[in-house]
């Protein structure tokens, strides 16, 4: 049962990030990447990491994506037709992205032997937990992560200013 | 013991991520709007996020997890960093073309 829900939603995510990136109009490019990223938290919550889902989902479909699309509607990019790659390029792209697929599949198979937790805690990705382990373990990387997003905001509204004086 | 552990081989995660992330260097190479090579971008990260999660669940230990967390505040930090650029660069050029960007070249 576990496994069937699991292949279902894998195929379900491969399916959609494949239309993502088929599909020509950039605004469809966006609503597929989100229906990933949902199918993606559905993953989080199969694993029992239900806070990492519901985080997954704030910060992606409700703060990125909707970045995203408010840039594409900003700048009028909703045109159902853009340029597109010559077929060489594109059959070129096709070959390089499978032969990095295969030498993962390769490198990877039957490389992993994961030594079986004999108790394994299944609340492991509960709020509880993580935030014990968020602000026992990794305190000076969160502070350091906040730096680093005070810095791309300024950052980014420095970029974004028509005319700069300094 | 969850009961995804005991039915789904680890395995499992690792192709269907390695498979999420080649799609996104697949649109990284064939998309020409920047936009789009942006939210590929943010598909591949999502794959390596989905990789840690599953390690974290299946060794029993959170610092996968906190990691996933850190990657998406790079993430986060990274797109608007990234957007505040395209449109800078629609403001002079009119596109978000990026082969209109290869002008640095010569």
């Amino acid at each position: 049962m576990t496994l069937a829900i699991f292949l279902t939603l894998a195929v379900v995510s491969v399916f959609f990030s494949l239309l993502m990136v088929f599909t020509k109009n950039p605004i469809h490019s966006v609503l597929y990447l989100i229906l990933t990223f949902f199918s993606i938290a559905a993953h989080y919550i199969l694993l029992n990491a239900q806070f990492l889902a519901v985080v997954h989902i704030i910060v992606y479909a409700g703060a990125i994506m909707v970045l995203f699309l408010f840039v594409l509607m900003l700048l009028n990019l909703n045109k159902d037709t853009e340029p597109q790659k010559s077929v060489g390029w594109k059959f070129a792209a096709a070959i390089a992205a499978g032969l990095l697929l295969l030498t993962f599949l390769g490198a990877l198979k039957g490389s992993i032997q994961l030594q079986q937790v004999a108790n394994a805690d299944p609340a492991v990705g509960l709020v509880k937990n993580l935030g014990t382990v968020l602000f026992r373990d990794f305190v000076v990387p969160f502070e350091i992560a906040g730096i680093l997003f005070l810095a791309a905001m300024v950052g980014a509204v420095l970029v974004g200013k028509r005319d700069l004086k300094i | 013991m969850l009961e995804i552990i005991k039915s789904v081989p680890i395995d499992y995660y690792v192709y269907l991520s390695s498979i999420l992330f080649c799609i996104g260097v697949f649109g990284v190479l064939i998309r020409r709007n920047a936009i789009v090579v942006l939210m590929c971008i943010e598909l591949m990260l999502n794959a390596v996020n989905l990789l840690l999660a599953a390690f974290s669940t299946y060794l029993s230990d959170g610092q996968g997890q906190i990691m996933v967390f850190f990657i998406m505040v790079v993430a986060a930090a990274e797109a608007a960093v990234g957007l505040g650029i395209l449109v800078m660069i629609y403001r002079n050029t009119k596109s978000t073309d990026i082969s209109f960007l290869d002008k640095i070249r010569n």
